[in-house]
């Protein structure tokens, strides 16, 4: 019997008949089943991505119920991953959604034209990010910075930034010097005009470490 | 440390207070086999594999087995398996407390329900009641008892006991009748229709339903309980029905056990029986939103 534990459940099940065909699957095989497999409504748990009307969302609540002697429903609360529209889905147990074709490259920032921010990747191939993709993610490029960017079906969908970048702060209200407080906060702003909060010590020229996954200041960088 | 350390002393002392329950009323208390083959065969229960055998989902049919054999009342707490099932109110692993009458019906066993869990909300909180995390419940006093029928009929606008739609009943049942059950007192849905009978048999006044009752507690559902089908046919036709479903839909298809349905042919005495979580009375009791907070090392078993 091969063994029962690997993979989704929807592929073992897909194992379990091949076997009983007495078919010889090798590991390759299998991965190739698994890619290719949409997702049971049992693999379904928070953070999975998944298609929708051919659009890609993610679970960000999720809920297992059960009638007495009834099947399973999964309740799911998914975001699109563009648009950030959301929605309730539930699933019954013999449901099968469809999995995402997604696929991440490293990719470094070349240039801004327009709307648009090209990138490119380990291939030399561009990869033209629209600015509604990246939100304020725009503001934290610098010249060769090097992203993850998701595709969905070729089109990006999400650019992932290093954790941590510096920026200058180009204009701010003149702050107390000496105040070393981190609780008391003015607004400043960088370069392209993306506004953040920063302690009352923080001066115009000074250089500021940013978390580029929430746009929040992180602290003074010395000169 | 303190706080699974309340939630342990409170395990025992529901599990302490169960066994005193039966045993005072000469019930057997019995363990029959965890690893089975095959594992009982229902129509959306999965069992765990363990190794070349399973996990049982449930104890009924080797409890039943046992009536068969001439014990008249016996009871079972011990750990049950369903694949697959996880959420705030499911654990693939839990504890289950069954227990099984010869000569009793359903109302019989829900007499004896409401005495049972009287008596072990009052060692447990040394009162009437308790408050769950979702308000303060009463025990001792008003149970409330509707029909399915009626609560279809009053929130989902249709009754499922005269048209049957099995996707269209659960989903209501999730979604529209059991958020608008009161949690401030125990709730008993009644006549359940013949095709949502479980193991159940068929009540002899209307044969449209079923001999099923299911108890809420604190707006959880926590007892379900039957007069059990002893008719070996009826029992086979629904066996095949329950595979024909499973096959359809790619779930394994469990073989019969051939020893349960050798007991019914024998004759499995009139009987009614219950099974009841016993991880949700604990959260229920300890005010927890979720069964991994009255579960020791929850993550451990979830892999």
């Amino acid at each position: 019997m091969f063994s029962f534990r690997v993979g989704s459940r929807f592929c073992e099940r897909a194992l379990i008949s091949l076997d009983s065909w007495g078919t010889d699957i090798d590991n390759t095989k299998f991965e190739l089943l698994e890619k290719n497999m949409p997702y049971s409504a049992s693999d379904l748990r928070k953070g999975l991505k998944i298609e929708v009307n051919g659009q890609p969302y993610v679970i960000t609540e999720f809920s297992f119920m059960k009638p007495g002697k009834g099947a399973a429903i999964y309740n799911c609360r998914i975001k699109h991953m563009v648009t950030g529209e959301t929605q309730v889905k539930s699933y019954r147990s013999n449901d099968v959604i469809d999995k995402p074709e997604l696929d991440e490259r490293k990719a470094a920032f070349s240039y801004a034209e327009d709307d648009r921010y090209i990138f490119t990747d380990e291939n030399y191939e561009e990869i033209a990010v629209p600015s509604q993709v990246l939100g304020d993610k725009r503001f934290f490029l610098s010249d060769n910075i090097e992203c993850e960017i998701l595709l969905h079906k070729g089109r990006p969908i999400d650019v992932t930034l290093p954790v941590f970048v510096v920026k200058e702060i180009v204009e701010t209200e003149p702050g107390a010097r000496g105040n070393t407080a981190t609780n008391v906060t003015k607004p400043a702003k960088i370069e392209g005009g993306y506004e953040l909060q920063v302690p009352l010590f923080v001066s115009q020229g000074d250089k500021v470490k940013i978390d580029t996954r929430t746009g929040a200041f992180v602290e003074r960088v010395l000169k | 440390m303190n706080r699974i350390r309340a939630v342990l002393e409170m395990r025992a002392c529901i599990r302490g207070a169960i066994r005193a329950f039966f045993d005072e009323r000469g019930y057997l208390e019995v363990e029959t086999p965890v690893r089975i083959s095959p594992p009982a065969l229902e129509r959306y229960i999965d069992a765990e594999f363990s190794g070349d055998a399973w996990l049982r989902t449930s104890p009924e049919f080797h409890m039943k087995r046992l009536l068969a054999e001439g014990i008249s009342r016996l009871y079972q707490i011990g750990p049950c398996f369903r694949r697959g099932e996880r959420g705030d109110f499911h654990r693939t692993e839990f504890t289950m407390l069954e227990w099984y009458r010869v000569g009793a019906d359903y109302r019989e066993l829900l007499r004896e329900t409401r005495e049972l869990l009287g008596g072990v909300i009052r060692a447990a909180t040394g009162s009437g009641g308790f408050d769950s995390a979702w308000g303060r419940v009463v025990v001792e006093g008003e149970w409330l008892e509707w029909s399915v029928a009626e609560v279809f009929s009053r929130w989902a606008g249709w009754d499922p006991v005269a048209e049957w739609d099995e996707e269209r009943f659960e989903r209501d049942l999730l979604f529209r009748v059991e958020p608008r059950l009161p949690r401030e007192r125990p709730c008993v849905l009644i006549g359940y229709p013949a095709a949502a009978a479980g193991l159940a048999r068929r009540s002899k006044e209307d044969p449209r339903l079923a001999e099923r009752w299911e108890l809420y507690l604190g707006g959880i559902e926590l007892v379900n309980a039957c007069s059990e089908l002893t008719d070996v046919e009826e029992q086979r036709q629904r066996f095949a029905e329950w595979a024909e479903g499973r096959r359809r839909e790619g779930r394994p298809v469990y073989s019969l056990d051939e020893g349960y349905l050798r007991a019914l042919e024998k004759g499995l005495p009139a009987c009614a029986g219950a099974a009841m979580g016993v991880d949700r009375l604990v959260m229920l009791l300890c005010g927890a939103r979720t069964l991994a907070e009255v579960i020791p090392f929850p993550a451990e078993g979830e892999v």
